[in-house]
């Protein structure tokens, strides 16, 4: 098929984008961002549980405006749209630092979408009705090889039953179900199990990041029903849901970045040192300067990335990992620089730069940092 | 949206294909160099005027100047054009200044004889153009320019030196900035077409590049005489003038005013090839992780050039008109120059290889590239001003000066 020189982007796509960017500034300003999530630093980061610090009513009202189903085909009561129009969707996401399991949710989605089979369908129906979902694939050691998996699917009978340990579950605690990895006699199966299941536990991390949660969740011979094995054999949906899963973190960096960019800029233009508006002076000018065209470059990439999945191209993985690598590099220097530029504020607690630039650190390294992705490429240029 | 073409501009999109598919010419004798800036031969400069004269008989240079001034007539045909020649891979065009600089100066400051003198000759590749701005003491901050002008009844007489005038020992003629008044630094300036070629008090002196090879010169003025007819608007009016031709500069810089020659893609399939076939070890460059890294990574910044030239016309994915359009100048040059530094580092001990040296890897193209991408980095606005220019214009950040 060939690609639209628009990425696909029309006027459906801008709609969205332009009205999800309208309610995410008008209902989740920075300032009530902060107040959410960054009210209190030691509420944040020395209760024995870290708050959830997201606005239930808030993912109500995005649930209902659709932005989780957008991906999910017309025939599992979604919307079925493209690619691209998530990416928008994350795009602005990100540019909010929206603390809720939309991303999450996504990519879930993206990874039933591919595993074609009834239990995928039963569960992106769940998704359409409202549900949030996390992928649990990643093991202790933090690898983002879909092969890797701590947790076992053993089969006796007819029953199956998952034992063991997923690592860096996003989200955790804002789900009810989890799309599980699980090693099983044919290979990697992925299942479905309810955050709530018997044999379920969920054991929150303690993360920098305050607008998400993460969990190690533990499996403990937890029965899993026919109508939940979304595949026994489901490495190849891993597979082909990656293109899609890093684009969706790539576009949430793009959104951010962009945040942390103008944010530098106004704080450049409105404080004044040596007489002059520190903007003048080209040790703060150019380098914010370049974090724009490191931020353009990967935006480009991003959608171009969404349009190749969208088209069905072979090649959807490597622009997706130069999507993720160049998004993941323009966001560590716009992290840098926009604590750096704003003096001693930035270092501070008080100024909203932290939010962002915390995660942005973990979007970074989410499925593999700027130098994971090219090793990656590497084997395929 | 993407700028769809009309039904006209999908038949000449298929007229130049066609064209250019059965009228490619065979390469000269010897390689041309990449950029119309850096012929040095007459038999390149002969080569590649009757290659544009060809272009031009076709109707693919200058499809959007009015007829009565040698061109088309035509509306949205240039960039089609420009974009079929660089796909197919021709040879570029060799007046690059005429084409991108002079020629739009003159269609909108030129008097009506202005235009229908210049700009059909200039077309048709039959006169060269060159450009005299810059001066030793007057680069990045262009409005210094110090030649004079001195009114005389109706001719003015100029003295002072023009430096790194890149084409001048060809052409015949030179877009000129000179100052009729030390009065005011802006206003005291007047622009100029003036004849260079075999014109009394006119020296075009060739100045040797960091290549070794010749490139650019230094015309100097000594009391030359020019008709007031070859002055371009009004007197005092120079810097306007000066920045309408600076802002054709910028894409001409980026290849769209002059057609084909070598590309970001080219630059980088030559580096994996590069890394592929240089022994490392018991394996290969590309086997080595940290230079697989960087060549990675400026293969990705390449395919980010080209989404975002993409982008840039996908009206719901740009944020402030000038933003992408203003990068190109200074993403596409770094680019060329840190690719051609990875090729060298690639090659290694070998990239002391020159251009003469039968071992060299791909006869020296790397260190040749190398040294010559910084003409780029440096010629219309540097980097550092280009810089200057999108955190001013587009981020709104205090002029820097
Ligand atoms: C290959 C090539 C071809 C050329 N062809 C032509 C031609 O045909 N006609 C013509 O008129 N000119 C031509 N030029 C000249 C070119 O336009 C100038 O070299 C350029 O404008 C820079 O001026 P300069 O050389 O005087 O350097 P300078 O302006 O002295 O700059 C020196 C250094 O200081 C930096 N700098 C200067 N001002 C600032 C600032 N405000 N902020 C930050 N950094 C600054 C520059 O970026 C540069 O790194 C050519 C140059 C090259 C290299």
């Amino acid at each position: 098929m060939s690609q639209p020189k628009d990425f696909g982007f029309g006027e459906d796509e801008k709609l969205l984008r332009d009205s999800a960017r309208k309610f995410l500034s008008d209902t989740l300003p920075v300032d009530k961002l902060r107040k959410l999530v960054a009210g209190d630093h030691v509420e944040a980061y020395e209760s024995a549980v870290q708050p959830l610090g997201y606005d239930e009513n808030l993912w109500k009202q995005i649930v209902e405006l659709g932005w989780t189903t957008l991906a999910i085909p017309e025939e599992a009561g979604g919307a079925g749209m493209k690619v691209v129009a998530v990416a928008a969707i994350a795009e602005e996401a990100g540019r909010a630092a929206l603390p809720s399991p939309l991303i999450p949710t996504l990519i879930a989605t993206a990874v039933l979408c591919e595993a074609k089979s009834a239990a995928a369908s039963s569960a992106l129906g769940r998704i359409a009705a409202g549900e949030a979902a996390s992928i649990a694939i990643t093991n202790a050691q933090g690898s983002w090889e879909p092969t890797d998996t701590d947790v076992v699917a053993s089969q006796s009978g007819n029953e199956t039953t998952l034992s063991g340990t997923a690592s860096f579950v996003q989200d955790a605690r804002k789900v009810s179900f989890f799309v599980v990895s699980a090693k099983n006699s044919s290979g990697i199966g992925l299942y479905v199990v309810d955050a709530d299941a018997p044999g379920v536990t969920i054991r929150p991390d303690q993360i920098v990041d305050l607008t998400r949660d993460q969990a190690r969740v533990e499996f403990k011979d937890v029965v899993i029903a026919a109508d939940k094995v979304v595949a026994t054999d489901g490495l190849e949906a891993l597979r082909r849901a990656t293109p899609s899963m890093l684009v969706i973190v790539a576009a949430d960096l793009c959104g951010a970045a962009e945040w942390q960019l103008q944010t530098t800029a106004e704080y450049a233009k409105v404080r004044t040192q040596f007489d002059h508006p520190l903007g003048f002076f080209q040790a703060v000018k150019h380098p914010i300067v370049n974090a724009m065209i490191d931020i353009d470059r990967a935006k480009s990439l991003t959608y171009a990335a969404a349009c190749e999945i969208d088209s069905e191209q072979a090649t959807a993985e490597v622009a997706a990992r130069m999507a993720k690598s160049a998004a993941s590099d323009a966001a560590a220097f716009i992290c840098s620089r926009s604590v750096q530029l704003h003096g001693g504020i930035g270092f501070t607690w008080e100024c909203d730069v932290h939010i962002y630039f915390k995660r942005q650190k973990h979007n970074q390294m989410l499925y593999g940092d700027g130098i994971y992705q090219r090793s990656k490429l590497g084997e395929m240029l | 949206m993407a700028r769809k073409d009309t039904p006209e501009q999908a038949e000449f999109r298929e007229h130049c294909r066609r064209w250019l598919g059965e009228n490619r010419p065979a390469p000269p004798a010897v390689r041309l160099p990449e950029m119309a800036i850096e012929v040095s031969t007459e038999d390149h400069m002969g080569y590649l005027s009757d290659w544009q004269n060809k272009c031009w008989e076709a109707g693919l240079v200058g499809s959007d100047y009015p007829k009565e001034y040698g061109g088309g007539g035509n509306h949205g045909f240039l960039r089609i054009a420009n974009q079929e020649m660089s796909k197919a891979g021709t040879p570029f065009l060799i007046n690059v200044i005429g084409l991108g600089m002079a020629a739009p100066t003159i269609l909108h400051h030129g008097t009506e004889e202005q235009k229908r003198l210049y700009l059909k000759p200039l077309l048709a590749a039959e006169e060269i153009w060159c450009q005299g701005f810059s001066e030793p003491g007057a680069g990045s901050d262009l409005a210094s320019a110090q030649t004079s002008a001195v009114r005389d009844g109706d001719n003015w007489i100029i003295n002072g030196h023009k430096v790194w005038t890149s084409l001048a020992t060809f052409s015949k003629w030179m877009i000129l900035l000179a100052r009729h008044s030390n009065d005011h630094k802006y206003n005291g300036l007047t622009y100029f077409v003036a004849p260079i070629a075999d014109t009394p008090g006119v020296t075009v002196r060739p100045l040797i590049k960091i290549t070794g090879g010749t490139g650019f010169n230094e015309v100097l003025f000594e009391d030359v005489v020019i008709s007031d007819n070859m002055r371009l608007d009004e007197i005092g009016k120079g810097w306007t003038v000066a920045m309408t031709t600076l802002t054709h500069e910028r894409g001409a810089a980026e290849g769209a005013g002059s057609g084909g020659g070598a590309g970001v893609e080219e630059r980088i399939e030559g580096l994996v090839a590069l890394a592929k076939k240089t022994p490392r070890g018991n394996g290969t460059a590309w086997d080595d992780p940290v230079l697989r890294d960087r060549i990675i990574q400026v293969a990705i910044r390449a395919n980010g050039l080209r989404q975002t030239m993409r982008r840039g016309r996908v009206e719901g994915l740009i944020d402030h008109p000038m933003r992408l359009p203003l990068q190109g100048k200074v993403v596409m040059t770094e680019l060329m120059q840190d690719a051609a530094a990875i090729g060298m580092e690639i090659a290694g001990a070998a990239s002391s290889l020159y251009i003469r040296d039968e071992n060299a890897p791909d006869q020296g193209d790397w260190p040749l590239g190398y040294m010559n991408s910084y003409g780029m980095t440096i010629a219309a606005g540097t980097s550092e001003v280009q810089r200057n220019i999108l955190g001013e214009r587009v981020l709104g950040l205090a002029k820097s000066k």
